[in-house]
């Protein structure tokens, strides 16, 4: 058992357009077409969880809390959760269009509430691509962040976080309560068993919506358009190394 | 009395982040706000050293007119909360508070964008107006028109689509004392342990920075092992005098370090030739270098996803292509 022994994990989870699928512009620019399109959690917030519930196995943390934002349907990615091994789960129901700092909000009054020691995000939702959430928690939390975690450990009663920056990586010591963010490489994350998901059914999984913790969730960017990038032109393809250089040299002048 | 608002008086605050490229992304950050219009200053904060390095190079940057620069102590750095005590000090000075999209900064400007109550905007690759912006979405494979509505409007700008700003500055430096309300490290709470600098290690130490460079080469998982990453494209790096990247597969494999990772993820870069070895061109990668001038693809699949993305192919075994192009690249050296 290691010194450590927190009480309660929270990780925020994302239902989005799986990110194999290719993604079709509506023709009139006001979104992308989701209608009948595969929906999965967010790569990184399975790894979030993945993360979460590896502590609770070791002994390091009693309970792990899912949480997601949106529509009903949002439930679907909190059974994958708690399949994976998550505890409970909170729906946070609304219809309105969520932006990064109206769930900072949500999960911020949230945590105030529920009170957990550490919260474990994904570093960046594939959709958005933001990758602001996480440490808008932080900061509204008052907590220390500990950002693009890819590696994870306890050791006399803290949290050795490895992250990841630019120039190389740098390893924090945290004292709980604190947000993290997980990169890819963290972990691999489970795969759901059927047997585990008929499991998942009996635990808890309550809804609350953003009203009810006192949040306004409005949006606060306004959508104008969505747009498909210019496509590249067309690849010349070389028979050998001496055309490619040839080529690059007449046609392109980089080299 | 500062009753009347002044109408439309743009005024930007760029933080300057303490970066491997000294001042290059910078010059960058400048070329966006200076789209915005009105006066633009630069906050650098730093250990001693580095924040007067950096200072200096802001100061320089044509369209400065202003540099701050706040040291603080070594061991207090890099830190979260005491940049963005500091950048939230000065932000209700400013209509727009930009920076470049690293880690570091992203998480500052979040930060602040928390504690102000207003919507950041990142990875912003076009500035339409004052208040309207460009971001790519879905791994780049759609293009976002956000408009904000907030007071002070916070961006981080994708570097690789704005030229650096020229030379010909000569901004003021101010000097910042700390603020006795800054928090101070928070030592016992968050504490750095160990700082480990990988870059540049494998092309060794005059590579250029992966950001800023102007060729980049780039392996993935055809590379087979790190040895081979190495003893491959350490050589045709070096004869280009280019930085060395990497493909997700290629650092989850470990046959890279993260800091070279390039894609939706990772970094996202616009070389002027970008030359990608036995990498398959998954959506994540492509979104990393959507911007590259030229897309050299060599690779042994023909049908690669990585070949739509080029705009020149060499369907070929990357261990016999590689050397080649080398070797073809030295004697072309020798000749000139």
């Amino acid at each position: 058992m290691p010194p450590l022994e927190i009480e309660k994990i929270l990780t925020p989870v994302k239902r989005v357009i799986d990110p194999c699928v290719a993604i079709r512009v509506k023709t009139d620019g006001s979104g992308v077409e989701a209608s009948g399109v595969r929906m999965s959690m967010n790569p990184f917030d399975e790894i979030a969880i993945e993360a979460a519930i590896r502590l609770k196995e070791i002994g390091a943390a009693n309970e792990v809390i899912a949480v997601t934002c949106g529509m009903a349907d949002c439930a679907e990615t909190l059974r994958t959760a708690l399949a994976m091994g998550a505890d409970r789960a909170i729906l946070i129901e609304t219809g309105i269009e969520l932006q990064p700092l109206a769930v900072a909000k949500i999960l911020a009054a949230l945590c105030l509430k529920e009170r957990p020691d550490l919260v474990i995000c994904g570093k960046q939702a594939v959709d958005s691509d933001a990758g602001q959430t996480g440490a808008m928690l932080a900061a509204l939390l008052g907590w220390p962040l500990a950002a693009r975690v890819s590696s994870l450990n306890v050791a006399d009663g803290k949290f050795l976080a490895a992250c990841e920056t630019e120039d190389g990586r740098e390893v924090w010591r945290l004292r709980p309560p604190a947000v993290l963010t997980v990169e890819l490489g963290l972990n691999t994350p489970r795969y759901v068993t059927l047997p585990n998901l008929m499991k998942a059914k009996k635990k808890a999984l309550d809804t609350l919506t953003p009203e009810a913790l006192g949040i306004n969730a409005r949006s606060r960017l306004t959508t104008l358009s969505i747009a498909t990038p210019p496509s590249r032109r067309p690849c010349v393809r070389v028979a050998d190394v001496d055309e490619l250089l040839a080529r690059l040299h007449d046609e392109t002048r980089v080299i | 009395m500062p009753g009347i608002p002044c109408i439309a008086a743009m005024r930007t605050l760029i933080l300057a982040s303490a970066r491997a490229d000294l001042g290059q992304s910078v010059r960058q950050v400048v070329s966006a706000a200076r789209q915005l219009g009105g006066e633009v200053h630069v906050l650098v904060v730093g250990d001693k050293d580095s924040a007067a390095a950096i200072a200096c190079a802001a100061a320089g940057v044509r369209g400065v007119a202003v540099v701050k620069c706040a040291e603080i102590a070594s061991d207090a750095m890099p830190n979260i909360k005491i940049t963005a005590t500091l950048l939230k000090s000065y932000a209700l000075d400013y209509t727009h508070i930009l920076s470049d999209d690293s880690g570091f900064c992203r998480a500052v400007l979040a930060h602040v964008a928390a504690l102000l109550g207003v919507e950041p905007v990142t990875g912003v690759t076009r500035i339409v107006s004052t208040d309207t912006f460009v971001r790519p979405v879905y791994a780049g494979n759609a293009w976002m028109t956000v408009q904000s509505h907030d007071p002070v409007k916070i961006l981080t700008v994708r570097t690789a689509n704005f030229a650096p700003a020229d030379d010909g500055g000569n901004a003021t430096i101010i000097a910042i004392a700390p603020m006795p309300e800054m928090p101070s490290p928070v030592a016992g709470i968050a504490q750095l342990l160990e700082c480990q600098c990988t870059t540049g290690l494998l092309a060794g130490n005059t590579a250029p920075p992966l950001d800023s460079a102007r060729i980049v080469v780039a392996g993935g998982r055809g590379l087979g092992s790190a040895e081979n990453f190495t003893a491959l494209l350490a050589p045709l790096a070096r004869r280009l005098g280019a930085a060395l990247g990497a493909s997700y597969g290629a650092v989850s494999a470990g046959y890279a370090a993260n800091a070279l990772q390039i894609g939706q993820t990772g970094r996202i870069i616009a070389p002027a030739l970008y030359i990608a070895v036995g990498i398959s061109g998954a959506i994540q990668h492509l979104a990393g270098i959507r911007d590259a001038q030229v897309v050299v693809a060599i690779d042994k699949n023909p049908e690669a996803p990585i070949f739509k993305a080029a705009d020149y192919g060499l369907v070929a075994d990357l261990f016999g292509a590689v050397p080649a192009l080398t070797h073809a690249l030295e004697a072309l050296g020798e000749k000139t």
